[in-house]
């Protein structure tokens, strides 16, 4: 890192690509993987998957909760992406089960921006691998609630889903727009929105230009 | 650890006698071509004469040779050059082509052009029965490549140019054969074409180095004004270190182009078999025997190009990939699209391009680590292709 502070490797739009120490450490030594044959026989208490090999981006969730405290004990997950994906769903295992693991209600607080603190930050064009970690926790979390026959507390979310396929929402679109993505393509960039399901993209155009109008007029 | 370098579509490293060539024209024949004293007058000499040596090779005349300063600027003269001197009409170039004659046929549709797209099978080769059928009266300008760059899938570029000037004499028919420099006939009565795009910097020349054969008589305008150098369709003082390094790297490729093919073609099909029996699930992509002598491009189901590639370059390897997650634009390869592959299969593929300095131990480490790799990345992903 001391070495690209020297040089200034942002292009026209202040992006880079370096990803961090941090990054390539979870990427190269992912934690709570899998032993082999683990999976088999995991008895998780709730499962939760967002993203899809077509999109570039897929990633499931095992949560094991205790009912008396409920703080995550466990959590194992897989990852179909590029290095960032990993590392990000390598480093939410951690900080979700860590310290003795967060409870639900702490877990459900989880906000990508927290994975992204933890990582050291990753190239703009890539903080949306950091946004699906944290959606695919909120969906394993929901399959407790279900499992447990907590149905009032699954959360549906406040925010209504746009892209169907990546599980995008409005309320996505809002965060990508107050992290300063002003176009559909800065939009895309940080959330991936329409890649999956590109009959979503007018509505989104909307939505951009509703929050613009908004937070920046 | 050593480095291997398997991304010489990307670029190639200069040949040493290419180096030395150049050595010459940077601080003692330094002259501007254009000035009438000696020293001038000898480096327009040595230029005019590398001229000839081109002219040779590709088999016509010096005064058909453009040099330009990249194989991008060759395919926008060649383009945007030919548009300006014919009144507006239609354009046809292959879904496969890359991206600096995409775009600048993009451009030229601003202007009025209708821009046609000649599809490619699975295997990348043009689609000769469709490609016939877009060709009206109104087509003026054809662009294909000799070899693509991504799968190295080669074009039968002599048989399109008939079917193209049967349909009309008049249509200019363009190649651009930056990839081929080492390997393939560069003979231009052969091949037919009026137009032929080169870059040195894929042939062991330099970076920055380019050319454009221009078929005497062809209806074509300047993109760059000023001094009127070469032939008036490229202004600005001659790159002159530049130009005898290209001259000297295509005599040298072109001069070992059996020899390396041969040589080429056995390491290339080793990697090949060798991956495809170490892993399962491992597809070609590209035509099998159609294709370069020093192309591999493989995908490798249920995981992402940019993480193997990661992988890769810890043990010293350096690769391409077509997943989106390694371009700035977040999008797929547009021609792995064209040959028909999925999404989930693009993001999974990988390039390697071998060269003069792969050896087969090379190619030996890649088929050793890479079953490694493919496992620790599979173990982790939660997609299981041949199941879902």
């Amino acid at each position: 890192m001391s070495k690209d502070k020297e040089v200034d490797l942002r292009d026209r739009q202040g992006r880079n690509w370096i990803y961090s120490d941090t990054v390539k450490e979870h990427f190269f030594h992912p934690r709570n993987l899998f032993a082999p044959g683990e999976e088999e026989n995991y008895q998780a208490d709730g499962v939760g998957y967002v993203g899809s090999p077509a999109c570039g981006d897929m990633m499931k969730l095992w949560i094991k909760i205790d009912p008396q405290t409920e703080k995550i004990i466990d959590c194992k997950w897989q990852t179909f992406g590029c290095a960032s994906a990993i590392a990000s769903t390598s480093m939410l295992s951690v900080m979700v089960t860590e310290n003795n693991g967060l409870t639900i209600t702490q877990a459900l607080e989880l906000r990508a921006q927290d994975i992204l603190e933890r990582l050291g930050g990753l190239p703009n064009i890539k903080v949306h691998c950091s946004v699906l970690g944290d959606k695919a926790l909120r969906a394993a979390i929901n399959d407790y609630f279900k499992n447990t026959k907590q149905h009032g507390r699954i959360i549906i979310e406040g925010a209504k889903i746009v892209d169907k396929v990546l599980k995008v929402t409005d309320k996505d679109i809002e965060e990508a727009v107050l992290d300063g993505a002003d176009t559909l393509e800065k939009v895309q960039a940080k959330t991936k929105v329409g890649t999956g399901d590109p009959s979503c993209l007018p509505e989104v155009e909307q939505l951009i230009k509703f929050y613009r109008d908004k937070y920046y007029n | 650890m050593k480095e291997i370098y398997l991304d010489h579509a990307a670029t190639t490293y200069l040949l040493p006698a290419v180096k030395k060539e150049m050595d010459k024209y940077w601080s003692k024949s330094y002259g501007n071509p254009s000035a009438l004293y000696s020293q001038g007058i000898k480096v327009a000499r040595d230029l005019a004469q590398a001229r000839g040596r081109v002219a040779k090779i590709l088999n016509c005349s010096s005064q058909e040779i453009v040099f330009v300063g990249s194989g991008t600027e060759s395919d926008n003269l060649a383009l945007q050059g030919v548009a300006k001197a014919l009144p507006v009409g239609e354009i046809i170039v292959s879904a496969i082509e890359h991206h600096a004659v995409l775009d600048t046929a993009k451009y030229l549709e601003t202007l009025g052009w209708q821009v046609k797209i000649a599809p490619v099978d699975k295997d990348g080769l043009i689609d000769v029965k469709k490609f016939s059928d877009l060709m009206t009266n109104q087509t003026a300008l054809v662009s294909i490549m000799y070899a693509n760059n991504e799968i190295g899938t080669i074009e039968p570029i002599n048989d399109l140019v008939k079917i193209a000037k049967q349909k009309n004499p008049q249509i200019i028919f363009h190649t651009d054969a930056c990839q081929v420099g080492p390997y393939l006939d560069l003979d231009v009565q052969r091949l037919g074409v009026d137009l032929l795009t080169l870059n040195g910097s894929k042939l062991y020349g330099p970076k920055g180095t380019g050319l454009l054969f221009i078929k005497k008589g062809t209806p074509i305008k300047p993109v760059i004004y000023g001094g009127g150098q070469e032939f008036g369709l490229r202004s600005g003082t001659e790159n002159v270190p530049g130009i005898m390094g290209l001259v000297k790297a295509l005599e040298l490729s072109q001069g070992k182009k059996e020899a390396e093919c041969a040589r080429l073609t056995m390491l290339r099909d080793k990697l090949i078999t060798g991956l495809q029996i170490a892993i399962k699930r491992v597809n070609l992509n590209g035509h099998r025997t159609k294709r370069l002598p020093n192309n591999i491009n493989l995908t490798f189901e249920d995981i992402e190009g940019e993480a193997i590639l990661l992988h890769l370059n810890e043990r010293g390897i350096m690769a391409s990939t077509g997943s989106a997650c390694a371009s700035h634009s977040l999008d797929v390869s547009h021609v792995l699209q064209a040959i028909g592959l999925p999404h989930e299969l693009i993001h999974g593929s990988i390039r390697f391009t071998l060269g003069r300095r792969t050896s087969s131990r090379d190619i030996g480490k890649v088929i050793k680590v890479m079953p490694e790799i493919v496992a620790k990345l599979r173990a982790m992903s939660p997609v299981h292709i041949d199941r879902d």
